[in-house]
């Protein structure tokens, strides 16, 4: 295994293209009172070095548990993973040994989550807890340890680093926040970041700088980017591929540009219809009819089928497999997938 | 005090257990949804089931101790100097005091004071605490630091220090001026979760909304601070009921709480106190029933605070 | 801060102000004559007791006796007793007991509750965990005179009696220094130690659900660094508050325990002087009472702003 990393680092970086990671067949459960919620039945995806991977749904549709069970922090009970594999550089890490998960977990995969503010420990200094990485994993002195700080904040452009450095969480803007968050998960300079809603709780000017930030860092470092979201106009600048979930399910991936131009679901086709666009000023705005399902008593057949506007009894009866798409002379796309029994009408038509 | 500490805006813990239910309540649903919540979860609750059990039966027990003894402890006939700290028989189940009296008889008759105390305390603490509590909260200003400076007062004494000194002025130790007592010393308790309850509540969005609407300041505390408010206190009135019936045994056993001829399981427990290396029994049983009485509520509370509070779980 | 400080105890003038007036009024009101009760049994001599009276400036209106005797208190004077001994004397006679009593059972509270408060936290429903709900259930059910008979019958007399092992003594004795201590200040501490505990148990369960933890685990700490550095600091915030708090209520509380192992503390002086209506022993003992609580509640919350760098004081 190590030699095959290694074939394909160049100066201790992995190579463009490189598989970082799979997850295969993974289905995740809450053990509630009222009764068992399945969070994620059956998903599959994978990042590759250098690309971003963006994980598209709406909250409850399992984007945020999946990550969670990728970065082994997902609170169990009441999470249960029940099936599947998550392979990390081939190796899977549900079978790891907790110590082995550990030394992943910070050092090869890192994770930026929504709320800064309540992610960072509230009585420790931004310093402290960016150094905090250095101490343990690299057995940097307290002195080192703060000027490695000093430095990642500088990196993540952080005004007046050295004079911040002792200062808390509570004291930072926003979006300063934010980056403090990311120079906390780029400091073991991992393969693997995830970042779940990393802009959700930003104001939209800080959110393009952070979304700008991140980008840049990625592409410097070689890093491999689950980009969890909902919001459509976040994906389109930075993300490669997109995954759209709904209800615990992948309904479609498609590299960003041909989702955008061309959906291959009625859900994304939904989402897309929603954003507001300045050349349909003044018409209503499309919404999709109805609310997510509860995931204790998700609907039978197609999930989206009550919100559906197009859906058969078919879609009342059968769940969709997800199935690979072709354009209207039958050559496969290639990494173009649909789980809708109607994807050639929702494509074509 | 808390007026002058500002905290760095505390922001929602992200939840991230999936959203199992998806339809955003409205606002007299979520306090109706609160309490019915509550109610089926102590219906499932063993230790809510086992503490209601046991109170039911204390009550029953105060209301009418005839059913369960034949003597009574006011029968000055009754006691027998020659029983004095005779041991446990099958007649006699908790054997004899001092002065040859029916342990089982004056444990009995015991309940009804300490149950009318327990009650009385917690329903007076509570109404003048929260109507308080409430006046300060939604008040403010110089209503709000008067009312706090005055409960500090109240505070600052010790409960069993004021309660010597307020019993020998009043002199007559019975159940209703310990509960009066008790109340004086206990309402600052109840005043601060009320006024912080008020506080935390008086800036929430759906009271903005009621106020943007054009409710009165009445309607408003009454109607939506008021329900949403309470919660709070009444967990700690369920706790503190077992907590009041504990301190009037300590008060009673202090000698400032009731007096004979009454009948209190601290008096009890204080006579039997001198003689307890020969006599155990004398101290066990009015002991045993006490702790009992006061676990029984205790566990209540606890289930009432559980079902409430469900963060806690 | 500085500022925030001096503001806190000129808030505290009023307090002390009126909880005196309280306590003074309320002696003033207590029923029957102090002059007489110092004469006991007998009639007392008219002369004798009108020249008590005129010394003590009993016969003063009630509003000057007061303003006299609070004057005094803001020049260090806590006053006279009826039997002509220094108040301040007095108090500092018994004083040194109730305090040692109060802090070996402060120790005792914050050692032993946030021990078994953690470690019912990290069990969770588990064994350890039911056993400290269950038993702090009881110990707060029980009251702490019983607690007090039960251990001194236990611990004391059937230790030393069946087993020759006389660790704890029954009752108090100044000559057997901290070991002395120990059984009451543990009888004293029961009750605060159970709710410790529990407020331990709760607040490190709250913490380790917070987003924080959930970062230190992301960022690939080791569970002990992760429940020691970054759970257990936060949770312990409320703990040390109510410690604090807690702290001017054992010294309150110490009056039963002290009946019960025969200690010579405040709480007998107390209850002697309300028998004998010793106005001003009373009113000398709650404003120290008061003082301590005033104070204490001061360094609590300027402990919890050093805790919690989210909390400024102007």
């Amino acid at each position: 295994m190590t030699t095959v990393i290694e074939k394909n680092q160049k100066n201790g970086r992995l190579e463009v293209g490189t598989p970082l990671l799979e997850v295969k067949d993974l289905h995740v459960e809450f053990h509630t009172r009222d009764g068992v919620a399945k969070a994620v039945n059956g998903v599959n995806y994978s990042v590759a070095a250098g690309e971003t991977l963006a994980v598209l749904g709406e909250s409850g549709s399992g984007k945020s548990v999946t990550a969670q069970t990728i970065m082994g922090i997902l609170d169990m009970p009441p999470g249960k993973i029940s099936q599947g594999q998550i392979l990390f550089r081939g190796q899977d890490m549900l079978a790891m040994s907790e110590e082995d998960r550990r030394q992943i977990r910070g050092q090869k995969i890192a994770m930026i989550f929504q709320d800064a503010l309540s992610s960072l420990n509230p009585v420790m200094t931004v310093g402290a807890q960016l150094g905090e990485m250095f101490r343990v994993h690299r057995g940097s002195s307290k002195k080192e340890a703060r000027e490695k700080a000093i430095e990642l904040m500088e990196r993540v452009r952080i005004p007046a680093a050295r004079q911040r450095v002792g200062d808390y969480p509570h004291q930072f803007s926003g979006g300063m926040r934010q980056r403090i968050m990311i120079a906390m998960a780029l400091s073991m300079e991992p393969d693997l970041i995830i970042a779940d809603e990393p802009t959700t709780a930003l104001d939209v000017t800080v959110q393009a700088q952070v979304m700008d930030l991140l980008a840049e860092l990625q592409a410097e470092y070689n890093m491999g980017l689950i980009l969890i979201t909902h919001d459509l106009g976040v994906v389109a600048d930075v993300a490669d591929k997109i995954a759209v979930m709904y209800a615990g399910r992948i309904v479609e991936t498609a590299p960003v540009h041909e989702l955008y131009a061309n959906p291959a679901h009625p859900y994304t086709k939904g989402l897309l219809r929603s954003i507001p666009r300045l050349d349909q000023k003044g018409q209503e705005l499309y919404a999709i009819k109805g609310l997510p399902p509860n995931l204790l008593k998700v609907p039978a057949g197609c999930a989206f089928n009550p919100r559906c506007d197009v859906a058969t009894d078919l879609c009342r009866t059968e769940i969709p497999k997800l199935h690979q798409v072709s354009d209207k002379d039958g050559k496969e796309l290639t990494g173009r997938r649909s789980a809708c029994h109607l994807w050639k009408e929702t494509l074509h038509g | 005090m808390s007026d002058t500490i500002t905290k760095g805006a505390e922001a929602p813990s992200g939840d991230n257990t999936p959203k199992v239910s998806t339809e955003k309540k409205q606002k007299p649903e979520r306090v109706a949804s609160l309490w019915s919540d509550a109610l089926r979860d102590l219906r499932r609750n063993p230790i809510f089931i086992i503490g209601a059990a046991l109170v039911s039966f204390l009550i029953i027990l105060a209301v009418v101790p005839g059913w369960f003894t034949d003597g009574s402890p006011f029968d000055n006939n009754a006691c027998d100097l020659a029983d004095s700290l005779k041991r446990p028989s099958a007649e006699h189940w908790f054997g004899f005091d001092v002065q040859g009296c029916d342990i089982y008889t004056r444990t009995v008759w015991g309940a009804r004071n300490s149950i009318i105390v327990g009650v009385l305390t917690t329903s007076m603490v509570t109404l003048v605490g929260a109507l308080l509590g409430l006046l300060a909260g939604w008040k403010g200003g110089i209503v709000d630091s008067i009312l706090s400076r005055f409960t500090e007062i109240f505070f600052s004494i010790p409960l069993l220090l004021g309660g010597m000194l307020i019993m020998s002025m009043l002199g007559k130790g019975n159940a209703w001026t310990v509960s009066v007592v008790m109340t004086v010393l206990g309402w600052p308790q109840i005043f601060r979760i009320m006024r912080a309850s008020v506080l935390a509540n008086k800036n929430n969005d759906y009271v903005m909304a009621a106020r943007a609407l054009g409710a009165g300041a009445g309607r408003i505390t009454f109607r939506h601070i008021l329900p949403n408010a309470i919660a709070p206190v009444i967990v700690v009135s369920a706790i503190s009921l077992g907590v009041y019936i504990g301190a009037e045994a300590a008060l009673s056993y202090l000698g400032i709480g009731v007096q004979p001829p009454e009948i209190s399981w601290g008096l009890m427990i204080s006579d039997a106190s001198v003689r307890f290396l020969d006599a155990p029994h004398v101290l066990l049983f009015p002991s045993a029933v006490l702790s009992v009485t006061v676990l029984a509520f205790i566990m209540l509370g606890d289930a009432v605070r559980d079902a409430l509070d469900p963060k806690l779980r | 801060m500085g500022r925030y400080v001096i503001r806190r105890l000129i808030q505290a003038i009023p307090v002390l102000i009126g909880a005196t007036f309280l306590i003074y009024w309320l002696c003033f009101s207590l029923p029957g004559d102090p002059v007489q009760a110092l004469a006991g049994e007998k009639k007392a001599d008219p002369i004798v007791a009108e020249m008590i009276r005129q010394k003590y400036h009993l016969n003063d209106p009630f509003l000057l006796q007061y303003w006299n005797y609070i004057t005094g208190v803001f020049q260090g004077n806590l006053g006279e007793s009826l039997t002509g001994r220094q108040v301040s004397d007095m108090i500092s006679e018994a004083f040194p007991f109730t305090v040692n009593l109060a802090i070996v059972a402060f120790v005792i509270e914050a050692i032993i509750g946030v021990l078994a408060g953690v470690m019912a936290a990290l069990r969770k429903g588990k064994f350890l965990d039911q056993l400290v709900l269950i038993s702090t259930l009881f110990v707060i059910s029980i009251p702490v005179f019983v607690t007090g008979f039960v251990l001194q019958l236990v611990l004391g007399v059937k230790l030393k009696n069946d087993y020759g092992i006389e660790i704890f003594s029954v009752s108090f004795n100044e000559e057997d220094g901290l070991r002395g201590y120990l059984l009451p200040a543990f009888v004293l501490a029961s009750t605060s130690l159970a709710y410790v505990a529990r407020l331990t148990r709760t607040s490190l369960m709250e913490t380790m659900r917070a987003d924080y933890v959930r970062t230190a685990v992301a960022k690939g700490l080791k569970k002990r660094r992760v429940i020691g550095r970054h759970a257990l600091r936060n949770a312990l915030i409320p703990i040390v508050t109510f410690l604090g708090a807690d702290l001017g209520g054992l010294m309150g509380g110490a009056v039963i325990t002290e009946k019960i192992f025969n200690i010579h503390g405040i709480g007998g002086l107390l209850a002697q002087a309300v028998y004998q209506k010793q106005g001003t022993i009373i009113v000398g003992v709650v404003t120290l009472l008061v003082m301590i609580y005033l104070i204490t509640t001061l360094l609590v919350d300027m402990l919890y702003a050093v805790l919690d760098p989210r909390i400024r004081y102007e």
